[in-house]
């Protein structure tokens, strides 16, 4: 009985996540079969040209840049989110530094972004302190490349890699580390023996939570990119509202969609339990 | 002998403004196995964390065979630690936790393979190789700390409390296995414990600390019958303190006006003790025997006295009685009594029963003078 009152309660889930998210992938799926409208939309008839529009030059290049943004930005942010996420679990009054994690998820992604503009712009606040420190030569424009958009990535990304590496050490035993200390590892050699190893779940989660969103960016390449660091959610953008091709936009949703599954599944296997063998008592 | 002299000289450890050491010295022998007795915050652990190099002392120096090992980190040490919680690497089979030490120093993995083995044989745990930590017993995950802990042959080890999160029979198994391998080893051994049973049971020689102070070092024996101050000798065992006048003096036999009970004769080896001096002395419970019926034949060194006992606790192989002596209702004597024979009407006394209590003055013992 119980186990039927159990299906019953997830209904509503079921019901939300039919509505908002199995449905829309099914749209697009379908829609990534169709044949373009003219002025948008799609002409119901079964087309393989959005998908073959996938194997050309500029779409392989758009991919491989949008995947590059990714892989760095994720590797950037887990080296700065691991130390500072080590130094809030062991802080014992940490509620102030917790807070200054959380609090720019108060504000509007967008704000965020154009504060970057502020910071990196020609005329911008690193300008500034640059020719405050003696440098004289012509404003340099930090914005509108590569590298723009992977800092403005790591900034994005950073809290949502803090908080589940943060939840992750905080349960970690410290003691392991004098253990490890003790039987004749470096300070260094025990958090990477013995630490990184008791925290991969959280390491992995971290990655994810930063590593699929990126893969999904549009606004940060939008607005401090340039056409270099195109990616693929400009490019879907570009589709929907400019060329009017929305087969097109809904196959290389689809891509984005099923490298995400991947993500997940890997995260997935690397998170799996090991079976359990049965406990005997030793003689 | 292949354990090292350790020698502990003058160490303080001030946490902001609390002192957890005062002072202490030690001088442990090569291949010793030395206890560190004391009740919980006595700083035993501080101290033990010192000698492992966790903690910084704040003043004073540790030395291993005469190197002062105080600049040295943990790492650099040729001393291995086995602790409370076990402290076992969740994420490695027992083999790799055992092999840690063996793999730090990329050791040739033929050689790490036979000396796991062998470990992990003197532990009783052949077969556990491939299992998680997480699926042992509490009894064998100290093990494997244990043979962890010996793999990479140091010096000392240092043993923190390795037996109390473990239960009654399991620690006493535990406790001479420990034993048999220090006898194979023949390392120095530290064992810090709060469990007086333990250190008393293996040790060659115990320091009994409180508050930050070593207030007696010496061999269980002399723990336990010549307690050097009366932290002592009501830490450790049970005990019966009492206070007294010198009344008299007579060779190694001293008669004590005793408060309340009146004149008990004690011996003692010591001459330092003079008529008119108050002094603390005591008798162990168990040196007590209770009778019901007035002993006879009593030679003059005797103490007897008569008593009332308004408790008595019946626990298998003895009873423990607690007796208010007729001299003073008020006070209350510990006496033990061992069931040397099958009784076979049950235990002959019980609680509010004429009884008494007779012992030879040279079970008593003079503890210190009390400055008047």
């Amino acid at each position: 009985m119980k186990g039927r009152a159990g299906v019953l309660y997830t209904l509503p889930l079921m019901l939300w996540s039919c509505i908002f998210f199995i449905i829309p992938i099914i749209i697009v799926f379908i829609y990534s079969f169709l044949a373009k409208g003219l002025y948008g939309g799609v002409v119901w008839q079964f087309s393989l040209k959005a998908f073959s529009a996938l194997f050309s030059w500029s779409f392989f290049r758009v991919s491989l840049v949008t995947l590059l943004i990714a892989v760095l930005s994720t590797i950037l942010t887990l080296l700065i989110a691991l130390p500072v996420s080590y130094y809030l679990a062991r802080t014992k009054n940490n509620t102030l530094l917790l807070a200054l994690v959380v609090i720019p998820f108060w504000v509007n992604l967008l704000l965020r972004v154009y504060a970057w503009i502020a910071i990196l712009g020609r005329e911008g606040f690193l300008n500034h302190l640059m020719t405050f420190l003696g440098y004289r030569g012509e404003p340099v424009q930090f914005l509108f490349n590569f590298w723009a958009v992977v800092i403005v990535h790591v900034y994005t990304y950073l809290p949502y890699m803090i908080l589940p590496l943060y939840s992750n050490i905080e349960k970690f035993d410290f003691g392991l580390l004098e253990a490890a200390r003790d039987l004749g590892a470096t300070h260094m050699g025990s958090l990477v023996r013995v630490m990184l190893p008791n925290i991969k779940g959280g390491i992995v989660t971290a990655i994810l939570f930063a590593f699929i969103p990126t893969m999904g960016s549009y606004a940060i390449p939008d607005l401090v990119g340039s056409t270099n660091s195109h990616m693929l959610g400009n490019s879907i953008a570009y589709n929907i509202r400019t060329a009017n091709n929305w087969p097109l936009a809904s196959a290389i949703s689809l891509v984005l969609t099923l490298i995400s599954a991947l993500g997940i599944m890997i995260y997935f296997f690397l998170n799996r339990k090991p079976a359990r063998h049965k406990v005997r008592e030793a003689p | 002998m292949k354990g090292s002299r350790v020698r502990v000289e003058v160490v303080a450890k001030w946490f902001d403004d609390f002192q957890a050491l005062k002072d202490v010295s030690l001088d442990i022998k090569k291949g010793e196995f030395f206890s560190i007795l004391g009740p919980s915050g006595c700083g035993k652990t501080t101290l033990l964390r010192i000698i492992a190099g966790f903690e910084d002392p704040s003043a004073g120096l540790v030395s291993l065979d005469d190197q002062n090992v105080v600049p040295l980190p943990p790492n650099k040490r040729p001393l291995n630690t086995v602790f409370q919680n076990y402290a076992l690497f969740p994420h490695l089979t027992v083999f790799d936790n055992v092999a840690f030490p063996l793999q730090l120093r990329r050791e040739n993995p033929k050689v790490i393979e036979t000396q796991v083995r062998k470990y992990l044989a003197m532990v009783h745990l052949n077969g556990h190789e491939e299992k998680k930590p997480g699926q042992l017993s509490g009894g064998m995950k100290q093990r494997v700390a244990i043979a962890r802990a010996l793999i990479s042959e140091p010096k000392v080890l240092l043993l923190d409390e390795p037996l109390s999160a473990l239960d009654a029979k399991l620690r006493q198994s535990l406790l001479m296995d420990l034993d048999f391998i220090h006898d194979a080893i023949g390392i120095t051994f530290i064992y810090v414990t709060h469990d007086q049973s333990e250190a008393l049971s293996v040790s060659d020689r115990v320091a009994v600390m409180n508050e930050g102070v070593v207030l007696q070092v010496g061999t269980p024996y002399q723990i336990y019958e010549q307690p050097a101050n009366p932290f002592v000798a009501r830490f450790i065992g049970e005990n019966n303190l009492l206070e007294g006048v010198i009344l008299s003096k007579n060779g190694f036999c001293y008669t004590i006006d005793t408060d309340g009970l009146g004149a008990l004769k004690v011996t003692s080896e010591s001459r330092l003790w003079e008529p008119g001096q108050r002094v603390l002395h005591t008798i162990r419970p168990e040196k007590i025997s209770i009778t019901k019926t007035k002993p006879g034949g009593l030679s003059k060194d005797y103490n007897l006295l008569p008593g009332r006992t308004f408790e008595s606790i019946y626990s298998g192989f003895q009873s423990k009685f607690f007796v208010h002596p007729e001299a003073n209702e008020k006070m209350q004597l510990k006496v033990f009594k061992q069931h040397e024979s099958f009784l076979e009407r049950g235990p002959d006394i019980s609680w509010d029963e004429e009884v008494f209590l007779s012992w030879d003055a040279d079970d008593g013992y003079i503890v210190e003078a009390i400055p008047q």
